[in-house]
């Protein structure tokens, strides 16, 4: 199916040289939306949960002396400070990380409360809440993958090309100008974006699965991907976290380039792009 | 047409995009109060645990058996969690002798109702493992431990018909309560009571069982996170339910909101 064919036969045609076309399914759409409620949930249950041991660390078993990571609390002669620890980096990072205030007070938690559901420290809780939304994403992430790739979606429109990866510098350039081409299709930065960020997911949900002492014995391979339960860990905190840095990113880049045209496209589908550039753009 | 409408459509984005950022920065205090409600809590906070059970359930076979490691991985510090020295003057009068006079009472649903001394279950053929430990915290500690067979122990005091779990009842109290609600107990399935690696263990690393990781007698069920293994065991019975014991969930952490099936 060429872009033009499609244009002619289901786009509307607006005023000013523009042109409403269909760029998201409905499947694509609700999953979306889906998924940002649940990721909220998750990535804060599961900052709850990191809280109950606040570091993290590589292997078979925790080296307690030894974390690649971690957020603590000590007292000092100038008073209590929160300090974030990177490999053998140090950061003072009082009042967010290692030491935050509850309720008035100085608490000593690795994520303040504010960033964990709930938000006093509930590691019981915090679990109940990352299941529950854990399925939901696991459900939701299915739906997804299966029709992404029964409708060849996922093929389509997000795996680069070979011509889509020759114009990767091009395309860099373009968007630190800040120039947006509305277009149909992803550029090729958005395709290695959005696969990505499919593909951290994985990763996640494969780690998150990898903690557990039963799948671990229903499943040893699980834990030999990682080469330890403590590595999985630290990959499912690492995945977590660049699914943030894509939210950022993703936030930022939905403002700069048209945040009406590209909100409109997720909620009802439609998607407006420059008459006769689509085609011209591929 | 479309250019005229744009300003009031960027101010409706704006006001989205504003509170969206407002809800966020106000924090997340807004789930305590639905997070504490007993019918959230019941009917929709548990949904995914019972997922977790079930679908472990059916991946789990009597057989699947947790990785055995060997000796050159052991952690050089192993964690002790919970207690560490329980007060009650019972135990500390036992412990002052070195467990001599200890006996495991184990009763309950079984037919013959029998006592057991530390020399009587060290006679008995003994298992030794290498296994990782799964704190609910997140941490893992490996460590090897010896002991008899729970089922071994169970085959001899025979269960009757109607039983279905196993009961742990423990010398510590890990909250300080005035009746037997902060007294450590958990209760486990006969499928993981008579799973192949779950032992009462005598011996940790080589050396005769500590206090801090539970002397005299510790339960290790290698399947399960950490607060599933009893330490400091006094008793063990058979029950067909334990929703009349203590807080009724099935264990000191699954009275304070911890999963009675244990396996993530």
């Amino acid at each position: 199916m060429t872009a033009a064919a499609d244009i002619a036969t289901t786009d509307k045609p607006l005023p000013g040289g523009t042109v409403l076309v269909r760029r998201h399914s409905p499947v694509v759409r609700i999953t979306h939306w889906i998924n940002v409620v649940v990721l909220f949930f998750l990535l804060q249950s599961g900052l709850q949960i990191f809280n109950a041991t606040p570091a993290l660390y590589v292997g078979q078993y925790a080296d307690f002396d030894h974390p690649v990571m971690s957020l603590t609390a000590r007292n000092t002669p100038g008073g209590p400070v929160g300090i974030t620890q990177i490999g053998s980096a140090r950061f003072d990072t009082t009042g967010f990380l290692g030491l935050s205030q509850y309720d008035g007070r100085w608490a000593a938690r690795g994520f303040p409360s504010w960033l964990t559901i709930p938000g006093y420290q509930d590691l019981a809780t915090g679990r109940r809440w990352h299941f529950l939304f854990a399925w939901l994403f696991a459900i939701n992430g299915a739906v997804y993958l299966i029709t992404g790739l029964a409708s060849g979606h996922l093929w389509r429109d997000l795996v680069p090309s070979v011509k889509d990866l020759r114009g990767i510098g091009p395309s860099i350039v373009e968007h630190v100008r800040l120039h947006f081409a509305h277009v149909r299709e992803y550029n090729v930065l958005q395709k290695l974006a959005y696969l990505g960020v499919i593909l951290v997911m994985l990763v996640l949900v494969v780690a998150g699965m990898a903690m557990s002492p039963g799948l671990d014995a229903a499943f040893p391979f699980l834990i030999d991907i990682f080469g330890g339960r403590q590595t999985a860990r630290t990959v499912h905190f690492i995945c977590a976290m660049l699914i943030v840095l894509f939210f950022v990113v993703h936030i930022v880049m939905v403002l700069i380039s048209g945040v009406w045209n590209n909100l409109r496209s997720m909620i009802i589908g439609r998607y407006a792009v420059t008459a006769g550039s689509d085609a011209d753009a591929h | 047409m479309l250019t005229r409408r744009l300003p009031s459509r960027r101010n409706v984005v704006r006001g989205i995009v504003a509170s969206a950022g407002a809800a966020l920065l106000a924090g997340c205090k807004q789930f305590d109060g639905i997070s504490q409600a007993p019918w959230f809590r019941k009917n929709v906070l548990h949904v995914g645990e019972d997922i977790n059970t079930a679908v472990q359930g059916f991946f789990l076979r009597p057989s699947s058996m947790a990785r055995e490691f060997s000796a050159a991985d052991i952690s050089p510090k192993f964690k002790a969690n919970g207690t560490i020295r329980p007060n009650d003057p019972d135990y500390q009068a036992l412990a002052a002798d070195g467990f001599a006079d200890y006996r495991l009472k184990v009763g309950g649903l079984v037919e013959n109702p029998m006592e057991f001394s530390l020399a009587d279950l060290r006679a008995m053929p003994s298992r030794t493992q290498i296994t990782r430990h799964d704190c609910v915290e997140g941490w893992s500690c490996i460590g090897k431990w010896s002991g008899v067979q729970l089922a071994l122990v169970l085959d001899r005091v025979k269960l009757k018909p109607e039983a279905r779990y196993i009961m742990f009842t423990c010398f510590d109290k890990l909250e300080q309560t005035a009746d037997e609600t902060g007294r450590y107990y958990e209760t486990h399935s006969l499928e993981d009571a008579y799973h192949p690696q779950t032992i009462l263990a005598y011996d940790m690393n080589d050396a005769v069982l500590d206090v801090p990781h539970g002397a005299p007698l510790r339960l290790r069920t290698e399947r399960t996170l950490g607060y599933k293994m009893a330490k400091y065991i006094r008793s063990i019975d058979a029950i067909d339910d334990y929703s009349k014991i203590s807080l009724g969930n099935g264990g000191f952490w699954e009275d304070r909101g911890y999963d009675w099936y244990a396996g993530i």
